[in-house]
């Protein structure tokens, strides 16, 4: 299965893991801060981001759309805040009105638009189409090493890696302020730290992590992803160092084995067609979640009943 | 096509339009309402992990009747599976947030990615079936209206009914229990069984409109119109009905609009319209509002610039600042040349009169709540009874004229 394998699974498996690598990593503080719902409102709101990005420039490629996807995040990080303060609404609720609208909008404007000649629909902004990301060129093993196979790789795996590499250099950098405002907000800004532009950089990053994963894999694995492999380490473990490397493990073990799952389950249960790689993931990552909620050691409450 | 629409909106552009619309108005008036005890209850979000929850069960419920030979495209067999995981996407977000560390949050991002990931799966699965009509599953997602039936439409207007004669048999209770918990228990509310109604409520809007609306915004009909009507009023019964009345408007003309031309999804269109109506209630809303904000904010400043303007006269010191001039001469408190007029030396009299008063007043009850009630703006009058006001007068002599 060698040559096949390299050929058909190697780059979408790499992609997918270095998305759900990507968006655990701020996913993680989002977690701990409660603010696990802006990965929720930032992948809906990247559909009228490239979608406008495709109206201005009338073409499919990639950095207008990874511009406007950014743009329509942080549009929509704006209005919520307006809705929050102006109409004294609570955050959820001000999050609702947010990013549903402008989905909505995002909608109107593709149904609007003649987008039939492009590849440009909900359903792709949805679920992705990890399964398509597929290396043509490679013979085998041996074309890591074969420099006119190696030029030929999709170029989201290019994007996922220096967007991934970026998120955890920017995780390494930042560590101690990210660290401390996320524990103790005032404590943060008493030692001089500037909490809000910290925390407005995390949303920021949890945006690039979207819109860059967005791009390959569609908006359901990213949500998944910021949410999932994080808590699931959370109940892991009460050491942020080791609740991140839970994550990454977590994140690493839902994409691989969702991808093999999505596959190859079909096959060796006697179907002939793969199922969504994308929700797959996804469903892993799910039951990953539920497992570390039955039998993790730390996942009951401090101060909760014993057995409860 | 202004004609078209026109046509739509009296219900005349076709029987079935006229249906959707009735419809569509019907599940708004429930939406808003019902959902106004959801963001009461500060859980707006909830309904977002029910309404993603929903996908599996239309897979499974089509998969299902497929198998018994059915084509798999009944409304009612597709809503009941959907309403099966819905309550099941509903029990895991509460059983996450009462036995897990983890807040509820993360566990309506978990349920909602996971389950929409599961139904993904399904439709995978569904579009590779050799057997059954799987056209049209994926309107679930966005909502179509396009090639919906008769009895779906019935279905729908039924079902919405059904949730507004809810909305309006609990209300009560279901306010109690959203503002105060603890005193709704102790006025013999089964506190557990009302949040459950609620979800159930939210659920059955949730599952009624998933094939109008779609998964994904259905959840802005419940959400939107109590926000939008939280801006008109300060009362729990009145936030439930204009938010019935801004959902029931933006169903209606949503699905009118949706109908009048193609290429107008009705989903997207009526979130937009009750988008549309939210955000002109940000704006103009009487109190609440932005420019109501905007005009108090604009009142203050103005009553502190001629309280100082004032105050200034009173100590005759000359006064700069263009805008304390021109809210004086507005007054004909000063002339044109600065020099105070007659009524303006009989105000700053008074002001001076004041301000002595409430420093005498600020010593004698400096423990007090009077105290607390000094902005430099408000008369010593409005706060102290006269005797009081005679007594600070004892200290501090007649009133002394300005001249100018």
């Amino acid at each position: 299965m060698g040559a096949e394998f390299v050929q058909l699974s190697l780059t979408p498996l790499l992609i997918g893991v270095l998305a759900a690598i990507a968006c655990a990593l701020p996913g993680n503080f989002l977690i701990l801060r409660r603010q696990a719902l802006i990965g929720d409102a930032i992948s809906h709101v990247v559909l009228p981001g490239i979608v406008v990005a495709f109206l201005i420039t009338g073409v499919v490629s990639t950095w207008p759309m990874l511009l406007g996807a950014a743009g329509a995040a942080i549009v929509a990080v704006i209005i919520i805040e307006a809705i929050k303060r102006i109409g004294r609404i609570e955050p959820g609720a001000a999050m609702g009105v947010t990013f549903t609208s402008l989905f909505a909008g995002g909608v109107l404007l593709l149904e609007q638009s003649d987008t039939s000649a492009v590849h440009l629909d909900v359903e792709h902004a949805l679920y992705g189409n990890l399964e398509s990301l597929i290396w043509l060129s490679a013979e085998g093993w041996s074309s890591l090493t074969d420099a006119a196979a190696l030029a030929d790789l999709p170029p989201e795996l290019f994007r996922m890696a220096a967007a991934a590499g970026l998120i955890a250099l920017l995780t390494l950098i930042f560590w101690r302020p990210l660290k401390l405002s996320t524990f103790d907000e005032g404590f943060a800004s008493a030692v001089g730290i500037p909490t809000a532009a910290v925390s407005l950089g995390l949303v920021v990053v949890a945006a690039v992590a979207a819109v860059a994963a967005f791009d390959a894999v569609g908006s359901i694995i990213v949500i998944a992803m910021f949410i999932c492999p994080p808590a699931a380490a959370r109940l892991m473990t009460n050491r942020l160092e080791a609740q991140i490397a839970w994550s990454v493990a977590f994140a690493t073990l839902s994409a691989v084995l969702g991808y093999v799952l999505a596959g190859y389950g079909p096959l060796w249960l006697g179907a002939d067609n793969a199922v969504s790689a994308a929700g797959m993931i996804a469903t892993v990552s799910g039951i990953i979640l539920a497992f570390a909620c039955l039998f993790a050691p730390h996942r009951a409450r401090i101060g909760a009943p014993r057995g409860a | 096509m202004s004609s078209i629409f026109l046509n739509a909106l009296v219900l005349q552009s076709g029987y079935n339009a006229a249906l959707v619309a009735l419809g569509a108005a019907l599940l708004g008036i429930a939406a808003g309402s019902g959902g106004t005890f959801l963001f009461l209850r500060k859980r707006a979000l909830v309904s977002d992990a029910v309404a993603h929850a929903t996908l599996p069960g239309v897979g499974l419920a089509f998969m299902i009747m497929v198998a018994f030979g059915g084509d798999g495209r009944n409304l009612i067999g597709l809503l009941l599976g959907s309403a099966v995981t819905a309550g099941l996407g509903l029990l895991a977000v509460e059983w996450i947030t009462r036995r897990t560390r983890l807040a509820e949050d993360a566990a309506i991002g978990a349920v909602l990615s996971v389950f929409f990931g599961v139904g993904i799966v399904f439709l995978t699965i569904i579009q590779s079936m050799s057997s059954g009509n799987q056209a049209g599953l994926e309107g679930f997602l966005l909502g179509s209206t396009a090639g919906m039936l008769f009895r779906d439409a019935v279905v729908i207007a039924v079902g919405g009914a059904l949730a507004v004669a809810v909305v309006i048999l609990l209300r009560r209770p279901m306010t109690l229990v959203a503002f105060d918990t603890e005193f709704a228990a102790t006025a013999g509310i089964n506190v557990r069984r009302m949040d459950l109604a609620m979800m159930g409520l939210v659920m059955a809007v949730t599952v009624i409109g998933l094939k109008l609306v779609g998964l994904i915004l259905i959840v802005a009909m419940l959400i939107i119109p109590p926000v939008t009507a939280r801006f008109w009023t300060e009362r729990t019964d009145r936030v439930i009905w204009i938010g019935g009345a801004v959902g029931g408007v933006s169903g209606y003309l949503g699905a009118a609009i949706s109908a009048s031309a193609p290429n107008l999804p009705t989903g997207p269109i009526i979130v937009l319209v009750s988008f549309g109506l939210f955000v002109l209630s940000l704006l103009f809303a009487p109190r609440r509002g932005m420019l109501a904000a905007l005009f108090r904010r604009r009142r203050f400043q103005l009553r502190v610039h001629r309280r100082q303007g004032l105050l200034a006269l009173a100590h005759n010191e000359p006064i700069f600042d263009r805008l304390t001039l021109s809210v004086l001469s507005r007054e004909g408190l000063i002339r044109q040349d600065q020099v105070p007029t007659e009524k303006g030396r009989a105000q700053a009299a008074k002001a001076l009169r004041d301000e002595k008063r409430w420093a005498v007043a600020r010593q004698l009850y400096a423990d007090e709540a009077v105290e607390g009630r000094y902005d430099g703006l408000t008369p010593i009058e409005t706060v102290l009874t006269w005797d009081e006001i005679a007594e600070i007068d004892r200290v501090i002599g007649p009133p002394t004229a300005i001249l100018s």
